[in-house]
């Protein structure tokens, strides 16, 4: 057959692009997918954490000794020795196994350790009081072209303050894995992970730091994770619980469980840093766009984070300034959170825009429209634009800012965004056995997406056979490896080194059969469960007739994301739209969530219903940090006050009203695949902020729009 | 958890019996949705829990005169579903319902829900009750978004946790209590106080007494519940108010008007009471019950939201059980 990477036109395919169930649906609905957490091996030892209560300490004496007369205590590995200054209330002391899980929270709870308190600081909105404090520090100035020219030209200004609070990932599976660090110096790690193929290494350099385990390599350290119960950016490294349960594996001679517990996972195992700031827009009469000012601030934790992006897609506004600084908390630090940067940047922007398009007495679609072309994409965000109206039905639904009748408001509100999502790199095997079966094997991971499903759509179209036949081995780290799941690159990588190593296949197959059906490899075809010469149809074999040519032989050939001259299969760069629509109770200050839509690109669309999955995910996600998310710490204590899931609120059910997706499929098909995990968790809080402004004609200018929060702003502007 | 000996005794006086007199040797387990967790995160560490799941003497609702009589380990769930209730106690129903998750329905309990701690977010971290760290008070000045605005002079400033105990409250209901001298009756609002030392608990029982029955009274009067949510997922109410109107004619002869997660205990608003007395109920007079119901709060640093929420509480649950629509 003639080789041809390139995706088949939707037009044609029969998987590709379509709506399917995912693969891995059955197993998790019965139980049967073992997450790190549901793996209990024989022997198998608990680990506990021991942490620091304090937000700032210094480590004075660890006593482990009444530890060791707990019954069916095991060992302890310390993490952070006597000496050093932990900065964040639950920060990793040390780690204890015992024989039961009971055992090793009595043990953790036994063990004595002595600290210096050292004075913390919680706040990040109130930046003159943390600077009163030496909190700040200044991160990023930057200045293109002429801010106060620009501001002199513009005809109206609107200057506000905007900002989101700090929270966490909130992983519904903890982070943690089992170790097995079996007698032969093969060591096995079931690892809640979004990094399969980077444990191994990651593990064996942490180990080697110890003079204990100096000579442990990565080729001894196998990674298995077939299924995950989510990361969102904060799963990307084994971490010290992970290197802690190695060493505790070795030191006994048993596997080792250690999960983290809620409390822990809300603390320390993630945070999305804060955003707040002025914001100043100016622009003339008719909308358009002349000066963009902020001046923000916030917090990712001790250590510092980068500004985000301003202003956001509108990146060509012809003057602007921007000053970023860093505030430092003695709080859990921070790690990627889905899109890093971009929901703060959507919150700060397309919140002040609409504010600026009230004061021009514009509906801030047409202000947004007028402005597309200081965006990078001005048609994708125009098309698509055009369609959310449509399906949201924008036009009819927005009103002037404030919604005259009664105490129940409605509002819309809308937000643009963008994300690169460019491919990582992966490698894949296909076999093709004898009997006709088939497999893709790569150590990739599936974060709860449905890439697995992708994956096994990619192999079954391209060999022509139903999805339910082919078989998909990821989440293992001796399989030909992929990058880690970050920055939404994972699906362009692994369809295009499936799709490379199934045409590589299937090339081979060809030159097998060929001979049989009296025409060229060149000619042959596939689809329908048969191979047939493409000039001459009736020449044809069934899919098991033409593998059973194979003899004693299995086609095992490779297929890899870089590929130099193997078709163009992936790209870069998205946009998307999202509309909201609130209602706000004005005497209690709820606002209800009535309907929102999305409208998103991805290039070529690989798993309908899993893509359309991600942006239903991405919705209820942004829905529960626009309304009701966010890490309180007491400033007197420094305790993390809400680390369990009844005061750190996440939305459910009856919160999240209609949800409406469309994938526009068609016009970027050529593009090939596009990352998808991020871009739709970027708009969700701006979208919803500016429809509760709609709603109330004031604007509650933090997120999460709680009940206070919505009181607070009514009281202080006025209802109009 | 730390370790305990855990029995289930058949019956109420063994229950009595097996409980220590003093808070914290021992602890009762009406339904587990809280105690678990409080046994979990070591807030109590007793020797001793003791189920009251096999006394059967204290399942299921029966008639009793005009009223009913609900045992304290009658599940939510079951009393949401009593016909009896349903007819003459909206507010109670409404209350439950307001309960949105299926599992504490079907496992808390009357009794749980009367007996549970205060979801003080200090005293969840293990600072305590009253929410100290070196003998100071870390609530007045700290978070306290979801504290009390009413009888929060101090030292006590959580809030009552109970769901039910408004509605109760507010429908008159009595609780049976048994203890080492026998049996005695209290109204469901003498259940409650604001504890004054960290020595006290928030509940007028004692160590070794067990909450037995709750009996409410015959009733016509018109009665309802209101809770303000943040989210529709389980969730704890912002504020609750539950009221009973005994009208006459179109006048309202005599309510009872009760606020929930506003104060360390029920909060009966005699305040908001007065203002309904002679009145016919129309938005304006609701709005001016829910008015005098926090006439005289004092919100703290951050719970000022909470008045206005307590306020709107009570103006629509009086609409509510009017039937009048705002």
């Amino acid at each position: 057959m003639a080789i041809n990477y390139d995706w088949p036109s939707q037009s044609e395919t029969k998987i590709l692009g379509k709506r399917f169930n995912r693969l891995d649906g059955p197993w998790k609905v019965r139980g049967t997918a073992e997450y790190a957490y549901d793996r209990n091996l024989d022997g198998m030892l608990v680990a506990r954490l021991v942490t620091c209560p304090h937000a700032h300490a210094k480590i004075t004496a660890i006593d482990i000794e009444p530890a060791k007369r707990v019954k069916g205590f095991r060992a302890a590995e310390i993490i952070n020795p006597v000496g050093t200054e932990l900065q964040w209330t639950h920060q990793e002391v040390l780690a204890i196994a015992a024989d039961t899980e009971e055992a090793a929270r009595d043990c953790a709870n036994a063990v004595r350790v002595s600290y210096e308190v050292l004075p913390h600081w919680m706040g990040d909105e109130d930046v003159k009081k943390a600077g009163e404090h030496n909190r700040v520090q200044p991160a990023e100035d930057k200045e293109d072209g002429d801010v106060v020219k620009g501001f002199e030209e513009a005809e109206v200004t609107h200057e506000g303050y905007y900002g989101l609070a700090m929270i966490t990932h909130c992983c519904l599976e903890p982070h943690g894995q089992v170790v097995d660090w079996k007698d032969n110096g093969e060591i096995w790690v079931y690892a809640s992970t979004q990094a399969v193929s980077r444990i191994s290494a990651d593990l064996a350099k942490s180990l080697t730091e110890d003079d204990r385990f100096k000579d442990v390599k990565a080729n001894q350290i196998r990674c298995i994770t077939p299924v995950m119960g989510g990361g969102f950016g904060s799963k990307f490294n084994i971490d010290t619980w992970g290197v802690a349960c190695a060493k505790l594996s070795k030191v006994t001679g048993k596997p080792v469980k250690l999960m983290l517990d809620r409390r822990e996972e809300l603390a320390v195992a993630g945070s999305r840093p804060s955003d707040f700031g002025h914001i100043k827009v100016g622009a003339k009469k008719d909308g358009t766009l002349t000066a963009f000012e902020a001046e923000t601030w916030s917090t990712g934790g001790v250590a510092g984070r980068g500004a985000p992006p301003l202003p956001y897609i509108f990146q060509d506004i012809p003057n602007r300034k921007t000053r970023h600084l860093n505030v430092s908390t003695n709080t859990g630090p921070a790690r990627a959170w889905r899109a890093p940067n971009h929901p703060q940047a959507a919150a700060l922007t397309m919140t002040a825009l609409t504010d600026l398009a009230a004061k021009l007495d514009m509906d801030p679609f047409d202000l947004f429209k007028k402005n597309l072309g200081f965006t990078p994409r001005a048609e994708v965000y125009s098309a698509e634009m055009d369609k959310a109206a449509e399906l949201f039905g924008w036009k009819q639904k927005f009103h002037k800012p404030g919604d005259g009748k009664g105490h129940i408001k409605r509002g819309v509100g809308m937000s643009i965004h963008t994300w690169a999502g460019r491919p990582h790199d992966s490698t894949c095997r296909v076999s093709i056995e004898p009997d006709g079966s088939v497999t893709a094997a790569l150590a990739s991971q599936d974060l709860g997406v449905g890439c697995r499903t992708a994956i096994a759509a990619v192999l079954a179209e391209t060999v022509g056979l139903p999805l339910d036949v082919v078989k998909v081995e990821i989440g293992d780290s001796v399989l030909p490896p992929s990058s880690a799941s970050g920055g939404s690159t994972t699906i362009g990588g692994v369809s295009a080194s499936t799709r490379r190593a199934a045409t590589h296949a299937l090339r081979k197959l060809a030159e097998v059969v060929a001979p049989d059906l009296g025409v060229a490899a060149d000619d042959i075809a596939v689809g329908d469960g048969k191979v047939f010469a493409a000039s001459d149809p009736s020449k044809s074999l069934s899919w098991k007739d033409a593998c059973r040519k194979l003899g004693t032989k299995t086609i095992a050939e490779m297929g890899a994301q870089p590929a130099r001259d193997q078709g163009k299969l992936n790209d870069s760069g998205v946009g998307g739209v999202q509309m909201a629509e609130v209602s706000v109770d004005t005497e209690t200050g709820i606002v209800k969530v009535e309907k929102m839509v999305a409208v998103q690109d991805v290039g070529y669309v690989v798993a309908l219903e899993q893509a359309e999955s991600q942006v239903y995910g991405a919705l209820i996600q942004g829905i529960a940090w626009a309304l009701f998310e966010e890490r309180v710490y007491d400033q007197m204590t420094g305790a993390y006050l809400n680390a369990d899931m009844e005061f750190y609120k996440l939305s459910g059910i009856g919160d999240i009203g209609e949800l409406v997706v469309h994938m526009v499929q068609g016009p970027y098909d050529d593009r090939g695949v596009i990352g998808l995990g991020e871009p739709p968790a970027i708009s969700p809080g701006a979208a919803l902020s500016n429809a509760v402004q709609n709603a109330l004609g004031v604007r509650v200018p933090t997120m999460p729009m709680t009940a206070d929060r919505v009181l607070a702003a009514i009281e202080k502007g006025g209802l109009s | 958890m730390q370790n305990f000996e855990y029995i289930a005794p058949t019956t109420v006086d063994n229950a009595v019996k097996s409980l220590g007199s003093e808070w914290g040797t021992t602890e009762l387990l009406y339904g587990g949705t809280d105690t678990i967790s409080l046994l979990k995160e070591r807030i109590t560490t007793p020797s001793r829990v003791v189920s009251l799941k096999n006394v059967e003497a204290l399942h299921g609702v029966s008639k009793a005169g005009s009223g009913v009589k609900i045992g304290s380990m009658t599940t939510l769930s079951k009393l949401a579903a009593d016909k009896n209730i349903a007819k003459s106690y909206p507010a109670l129903v409404e209350a439950i319902e307001g309960i949105h998750s299926m599992q504490q329905r079907s496992m808390a309990t009357i009794g749980s829900d009367l007996m549970q701690r205060p979801r003080c977010w200090y005293f969840r971290n293990g600072f305590g009750l009253l929410a100290t760290s070196n003998g100071k008070a870390l609530v007045p000045n700290g978070e306290n978004q979801y504290h009390a605005i009413l009888g929060n002079k101090g030292p006590a400033y959580f809030v009552s946790a109970s769901l039910l105990a408004p509605a109760l409250v507010a429908l008159g209901a009595k609780a049976t209590v048994a203890g080492p001298d026998g049996s005695r009756q209290v109204a469901v609002e003498d259940l409650f106080r604001i504890p004054s030392s960290d020595k006290e608990r928030e509940t007028t029982l004692k160590p070794n007494e067990v909450l037995t029955e709750i009996t409410l009274p015959g009733t016509k009067a018109a009665n309802a519940t209101y809770e303000v949510h943040q989210r529709q997922l389980f969730d704890w109410p912002l504020t609750a108010a539950s009221v009973s109107l005994k009208m006459k004619g179109k006048t309202v002869e005599d309510a009872v008007v009760v606020l929930g997660h506003v104060a360390p205990k029920p909060w009966r608003s005699s305040e908001a009471e007065n203002a309904l007395k002679g009145k016919t109920i129309s938005e304006a007079v609701a709005a001016e019950a829910g008015k005098a119901a926090v006439a005289s709060a004092t919100p703290l640093s951050k719970n000022k939201h909470k008045v206005q929420l307590a306020s709107v509480a009570v103006k629509r649950a009086i609409l509510k059980a009017a039937g009048v629509s705002a």
